[in-house]
């Protein structure tokens, strides 16, 4: 089954281009009509965040995104609901969605993955899911041609990255340092060394995230990895800018990646 | 880990689990991000390696005897007993140690093997503040600098503790995030763990968390049920009808219980907080009033609502306001081995003040609640029967909140 994610990532490649990878959360503002703003922005691949009550693993700027969007009523229903309203207008676009897993636990792995394969859902980040515990979850996902996405990080030793990048598909996610969304990224020497790593145990597109806020700095990052995503910064700018302010931001850091490598 | 009377364990035992992935039946397991796996498999290797150790065994011994006061003593509750007008109760004093709770048997387990591990910096989270307290204690006493996180309204409703823990030399953190809440202090310092894994332990306090912290907590906290365990058939020459002990995260419970799951003639019964009654969705009961799922590393029940967002705990018991429940207790839940009951703030204040009168003990708002099934039980098994329950803190840091339930003005 081809999958939106591998389409783009060679389509990428083919070109020499680094990828852009903007996220979002779901029903934080005017979400949906961000989300169709995104690829004209220059986003590359849409993470689409799912808010969940205790995100232990993001920062302030999303843990706030997320509490105003279950405030405003955002459900992972919800969430589906927004990704398959893309979907009828944007058929290449990959969406990957990035959340916590109690919410999709609740739902059901089987019912979940196929609400998201409905919805033409093309990748999911399931952070509090680690490769020991997402068997039932990846099959669930595998049915529907839904990558499960695996991070990788600074503590990922050479060990465990070949546990981490077993039964993978799609991309890889690597933290570029230790801590949660939001704080500074690391050093671009040591990302593009991890970078080369992964990329060799795994087969598979890097892309870098976790405290990517600058054009300058997502530039840097492009030079070394197969994408540059960008989170907080972009939830940042819709809260206080709104569509525009926020569409406006993916243009200028999608600009930079995209130029970086020429 | 004093002299003990072992239960007799078999193969495939209720008390065998959990298996190597972590899980008791359908739970725990370790539900963490990436960046955490690797410290928590150092973690399990490291804790592994402790246990088998005999030098590691006197030192925790040396420092539960000489420091904590172990061993607590069981006592009769000659007047309660008269009181409830049914079974003996029995009161297992663990509001005796140092620090008044029964928390300081896990921190002196958990920093211990953070020396061992060579771990510069301590963190925790606390909700009443006992285990904060515990954790600060013990880092003192080994100097190894502590940050601890509290809710910001716990820190309103507890401030004798987080004075404490400062003069301990602590750095109390105010978890404004979410709810302000134990889950959301949780949350916080698996936050901070994410941000400094070289150097820092984190111990947390009670018996849920990714493996191997249930399985670890209960360990150090089993040293009650051992304990009880062979003083009631000292003094008795048999073991009790029942173990009850209140349940937040349910550390005491399970150390109370966890001697005893083989004995199949003990009943073990658990008190979650009712709060203002489970049917008002306003309460901590996790069993009663949850659903599986999955938080803060292991998969248990949960307070949730349809779409698998975490709803808030209430209990008038901080160290109780906890939405979820150790997935050892959701494993006994499911196997029938124990039984959980609750209690309302009302009658946890009920109780504070009838022990407090009648037996010159102030009991913590906690093991309050355990009480107040004490009394239901004792008269259902009746004068032959022998009630033990964890009297697992002392009331001394809840007298200014009691007050003020009371409408005495301090």
């Amino acid at each position: 089954m081809t999958n939106r994610l591998t389409t783009r990532f060679a389509e990428l490649s083919a070109y020499d281009r680094a990828g852009f990878v903007a996220y979002m959360m779901a029903g934080d503002g005017d979400s949906q009509a961000l989300l169709d703003a995104l690829p004209g922005a220059g986003a590359d691949v849409i993470e689409l965040g799912m808010p969940f009550t205790d995100p232990m693993a993001d920062g302030p700027a999303i843990q706030a995104s997320a509490l105003r969007a279950l405030e405003a009523g955002m459900t992972l229903r919800g969430t589906l609901a927004q990704a398959a309203q893309f979907r009828k207008r944007d058929k290449e676009t990959p969406i990957v969605l990035m959340g916590y897993a109690n919410p999709i636990h609740h739902m059901g792995w089987e019912k979940f993955a196929k609400a998201a394969g409905k919805a033409g859902v093309d990748g999911l980040i399931c952070v509090d899911i680690p490769p020991e515990e997402d068997d039932e979850l990846r099959a669930a996902l595998g049915r529907q041609g839904i990558a499960l996405i695996r991070l990788a990080t600074p503590t990922t030793d050479d060990r465990r990255l070949a546990t981490v990048v077993a039964n993978t598909s799609g991309f890889v996610y690597y933290v570029s340092t230790t801590g949660v969304t939001g704080a500074g990224s690391g050093a671009v020497t040591e990302v593009g060394e991890a970078v080369d790593r992964v990329k060799r145990a795994s087969g598979l597109p890097v892309a870098v995230g976790f405290g990517v806020k600058e054009p300058d700095q997502a530039a840097a990052i492009a030079r070394c990895a197969d994408a540059v995503v960008v989170g907080s910064a972009i939830v940042d700018a819709m809260h206080s800018g709104g569509v525009a302010g926020a569409a406006e931001l993916v243009k200028r850091l999608s600009s930079a990646v995209h130029a970086a490598r020429r | 880990m004093s002299e003990t009377v072992s239960a007799n364990t078999r193969p495939n035992a209720l008390s065998a689990w959990p298996d190597m992935r972590g899980r008791f039946g359908e739970y725990g397991g370790r539900f963490v991000a990436e960046t955490l796996m690797p410290l928590i498999l150092e973690l399990e290797d490291a804790y592994k390696a402790a246990r088998s150790d005999p030098a590691f065994k006197a030192e925790m011994d040396l420092f539960l005897k000489d420091y904590v006061g172990k061993p607590s003593p069981v006592y009769f509750a000659e007047r309660l007993t008269e009181e409830f007008g049914g079974a003996q109760v029995w009161l297992k004093r663990d509001e005796l140690n140092h620090t008044g709770s029964h928390k300081i048997n896990n921190c002196l387990g958990q920093v211990l093997l953070a020396r061992r591990m060579g771990k510069t910096r301590i963190i925790a989270e606390t909700g009443a503040g006992q285990h904060g307290v515990a954790t600060a204690t013990v880092a003192a006493r080994f100097g190894i600098p502590c940050t601890v996180f509290m809710g910001a309204t716990d820190v309103e409703r507890q401030a004798p503790n987080v004075f404490r823990m400062k003069l301990l030399g602590a750095q109390v953190v105010p978890v404004t995030s979410g709810t302000g809440t134990l889950k959301d202090a949780m949350n916080e310092a698996l936050r901070d763990w994410v941000t400094n894994v070289k150097d820092t332990f984190y111990v947390i306090g009670t018996v849920a968390g990714p493996h191997p912290y249930p399985a670890m907590v209960r360990d150090f906290q089993s040293i009650i049920g051992r304990e009880a365990r062979a003083q009631m058939t000292e003094r008795l020459g048999r073991l009790p009808d029942a173990c009850v002990a209140c349940i937040g995260g349910g550390s005491n419970a399970m150390g109370l219980f966890h001697p005893f799951i083989e004995d199949e003639d003990v009943r073990l019964i658990g008190v979650e907080a009712a709060g203002l009654g489970v049917e008002t969705g306003k309460h901590a009961a996790s069993l009663k009033g949850g659903k599986p799922g999955i938080l803060h590393g292991n998969r248990t029940y949960l307070l949730q609502d349809d779409d698998g967002q975490i709803i808030d705990a209430h209990s008038i018991s901080a160290g109780l306001d906890y939405p979820g429940i150790g997935p050892e207790h959701a494993f006994l839940h499911d196997m029938k081995r124990a039984e959980y009951v609750s209690a309302t703030d009302d009658e946890a204040l009920e109780m504070f003040q009838l022990c407090t009168r009648l037996e010159g003990i102030i009991p913590a708002l906690e093991p309050a609640h355990a009480l107040a099934r004490v009394r239901d039980l004792a008269k259902e098994l009746g004068s032959d029967g022998i009630i033990l329950m964890n009297m697992c803190g002392r009331g001394d840091k809840d007298v200014p909140q009691v007050a003020a339930k009371l409408g005495v003005e301090l």
